[in-house]
């Protein structure tokens, strides 16, 4: 069955006592046992609930993973990823990852995990840091706000060779573009609060597993932990699954005319969008994703113009996320990347000229016209 | 059972498939058929829900019912109780109902050729002599808004006996909790179950509860052609409402007594309204048929301009519409509830413009008074 299909019916066939073409939404937390020593597969909200548990069922297959788990933000799933890994253990990352996992990681290096951030898209970088006691890769592409692209297929190679634990945060792209457990990843991560859900409505996170082995180990962290995404918030997501497809092809068709539109305007020095064929990403991009996605960044000619464009924007609103159906702006060394030193910042090109977009589902001319307001 | 056990263990407080101990929230339209000629129990959302379904079974048998119905609001629940009759009928009405009531009757329903006919029913046999041969049904509400008066439920109901008419019962005020008109042999009762059965102020939702089959049957087809349901949220918030409604209906009761008590004797008071205080007329009537005072009163102070400033002055009661919730609500009939019924009307029924309303809800007595104290205090200055 194709992704849209699967899609529009998320959750559609699982209540075969009414036959209810919506999820219910399970709002509890305890189960009654028929009996003592029986279960009817529910016990205890955080162990297992009917509306969560399809939202993690339509994940798993839709990306292709046995295994996958919700949780209460992105944060929360990735943290719970981390708790697989000991003191001494060494992880390589995406030097231009979303700043809140660059938070969340330097927290763990209290509990003795070190981590080093290189440019992922240039393997002789990862091959330069990798030590005996590295044992995972945790890659984001494309690459959160520079949209660097990296090649999983080749990092999965080297990964596998070098038996490491291939981690792929596929917020931006998600499985309807991009399926890195097919490339050879072994876990996909997600801020479930973006495209999945859509409409800027929900925090949520998820993690789908290639095999059952590694899915099982998370499942008993997320138990036991228990940083669960609550039985409203699961269904919301998987409402917001069932326009996934129609969205994200609105979204990028858009945001590909945007990225063009920037690119030949004359106050803008730089667009970061993988789908311009001018873009150094644009092949490698191609080779494994079937879309652009709908992030873009790029730079104006005068760090004074910044704030002046948050404020006069009108149709953009301006705010942290990305996702949704509206579009939105950010500043990103204030905004999402803060948390992250300003020497990296700078290295990154996170500078003080540059914006990122999220494209949502307006009209492309209302967008772009409100764009051309703001940089004149 | 005993009615605090009952609200808990309805009987369909549990999903059957799961065993989950809430119903679970089904927000759905549609439900997938096996067969295309014989469908299913549940077909289409308007007509069934089964998060609907439950709350409806459980105030059906909390008020002691055949059936119970949940609509979108309590005007809806009203509204769709009067669809039961025709052209030409005739129904009498106890005179202080509430405006939203009135105003439908005398508007809507009016021009559809329904007459309302509207009277004291203090003393029942005032009813008697109103009846035609087009009279229907009686509507009661008792305690009456906002004065609170008291009818008696066991006398109404042998007049329309008498004459065969269907009893018809706002009980929004007492609720299954405190009294349940059924066992006085009414037919239908109403709750705008946004008040003390949803109790949080946090959604608009109306029930119906009828007493038997025949009724319930049509009373089915109307709430289906016509369509003014409860949402499945809305459903699962009054349901997880009514899981407190006896501690809640305790609570506010017992405070709102006290502060009756306590308020009959303040300075630029001229009367309190509660059932329970001995000077009220209806007290031995309403302790026949009811459990308890309520959690409503309400009091008129010496002139407008008292009234008024008390109501500006006062800080934890919140100024406003509706009644019922854990946050304590003070009311003026006059612009609010009853302003859709005419200024000499209204004066007549004694919804003078210096009445306040207020219903009690769960914050501390002595929290509530050192309020009013000060409220009633700056007002006299």
């Amino acid at each position: 069955m194709q992704k849209e299909t699967l899609l529009a019916q998320a959750g559609s066939r699982w209540d075969e006592k009414t036959g209810s073409v919506s999820m219910p939404i399970y709002q509890v937390a305890t189960f009654r046992h028929p009996a003592l020593g029986e279960s009817t597969g529910f016990d205890y909200s955080r162990s297992g609930n009917p509306t969560r548990n399809v939202l993690e069922d339509v994940m798993a297959r839709l990306e292709g993973g046995r295994r996958a788990l919700a949780f209460s933000s992105g944060m929360a799933a990735i943290d719970c990823l981390m708790r697989i890994f000991k003191p001494g253990d060494h992880i390589i990352v995406t030097e231009d990852l979303y700043g809140g996992t660059f938070r969340l990681f330097e927290q763990y290096k209290n509990f003795g995990i070190e981590f080093n951030y290189v440019d992922t898209t240039n393997i002789d970088e990862i091959v330069a840091v990798k030590k005996d006691n590295t044992v995972a890769l945790f890659i984001e592409t494309p690459s959160n706000p520079i949209l660097k692209v990296a090649d999983i297929e080749l990092l999965a190679r080297f990964c596998k060779e070098n038996n490491l634990l291939f981690i792929v945060d596929n917020t931006f792209l998600t499985f309807f573009y991009q399926k890195p457990l097919q490339m050879g990843a072994d876990v996909v991560v997600y801020s479930a609060s973006k495209y999945l859900s859509g409409h800027n409505d929900v925090i949520g996170g998820i993690i789908v597993t290639k095999d059952d082995e590694l899915g099982e180990k998370l499942y008993f962290f997320q138990n036991s932990v228990g940083g669960i995404m609550s039985p409203f918030d699961s269904w919301l997501v998987l409402r917001g699954l069932k326009t996934l497809h129609v969205r994200m092809e609105r979204q990028t068709d858009n945001a590909e005319r945007i990225a063009k539109f920037l690119e030949n305007h004359k106050n803008v020095l730089k667009v970061y969008y993988p789908g311009l064929q001018t873009s150094p990403w644009y092949n490698v991009l191609k080779k494994q994703s079937t879309g652009a996605g709908a992030m873009i960044s790029f730079e104006v000619d005068n760090p004074d113009k910044v704030s002046r464009i948050l404020s006069n924007v009108k149709v953009f609103l301006f705010a942290e996320s990305l996702g949704g159906v509206e579009s939105l702006i950010t500043f990103p060394s204030v905004q999402t990347h803060s948390a992250m030193p300003e020497e990296l910042r700078n290295k990154l090109g996170i500078n003080d000229r540059l914006l990122r977009l999220s494209i949502g589902i307006e009209n492309s001319n209302d967008l772009i016209e409100d764009l051309d307001n703001v940089l004149k | 059972m005993k009615i605090r056990t009952k609200i808990i263990h309805s009987g369909k407080d549990i999903d059957e498939y799961t065993g989950a101990s809430s119903i679970p929230i089904y927000q759905v339209s549609t439900y997938a058929q096996k067969d295309p000629i014989n469908l299913g129990k549940y077909d289409y959302g308007r007509g069934d829900n089964p998060t609907r379904h439950a709350v409806e079974h459980v105030i059906a048998y909390l008020e002691g019912g055949k059936s119970g119905f949940a609509f979108s609001s309590g005007m809806a629940a009203i509204s769709s109780v009067f669809l039961l009759f025709k052209s030409e009928d005739e129904i009498i009405v106890t005179q202080d109902v509430y405006g939203g009531t009135y105003r439908v009757l005398n508007t809507i329903f009016q021009n559809w050729g329904l007459k309302a006919k509207y009277i004291d029913m203090t003393d029942v046999s005032n009813i008697e002599k109103h009846i035609t041969n087009k009279t229907r049904a009686i509507f009661v509400e008792t305690p009456t808004n906002p004065l609170l008066k008291i009818i008696d439920l066991k006398a109404v109901n042998e007049i329309a006996r008498k004459y065969n008419l269907i009893t018809i019962i706002d009980n929004t005020f007492m609720t299954p909790y405190l009294q349940r008109p059924i066992e006085f042999g009414f037919d239908i009762v109403i709750h705008s179950a946004t008040k003390f059965l949803g109790g949080h102020s946090d959604l608009i939702a109306g029930v119906v509860v009828i007493k038997d089959e025949d009724l319930s049957i049509k009373m089915r087809r109307i709430q289906n052609s016509f369509g003014a349901i409860l949402g499945p949220m809305d459903s699962f918030l009054l349901h997880r409402g009514i899981k407190t409604l006896g501690v809640r209906m305790e609570a506010q009761q017992k405070t709102a007594y006290e502060l009756a008590k306590w308020l009959k004797d303040k300075r630029g008071i001229k009367k309190v309204y509660y059932p329970l205080l001995d000077e009220h007329q209806g007290k031995e009537i309403h302790l026949k048929q009811s459990d308890g005072g309520g959690a409503v009163l309400s009091f008129e102070f010496e002139n407008f301009d008292v009234a008024y400033k008390f109501m500006k002055n006062v800080k934890l009661p919140l100024l406003g519409v509706s009644l019922g919730g854990v946050e304590s609500i003070l009311s003026y009939p006059a612009s609010m509830s009853h302003a859709a019924i005419p200024k000499e009307e209204r004066m007549k029924l004694g919804i003078t413009d210096s009445l306040v309303r207020l219903s009690v809800g769960l914050e501390d007595i002595d929290d509530l008074k050192e309020d009013i104290d000060i409220a009633i205090s700056q007002a006299l200055k």
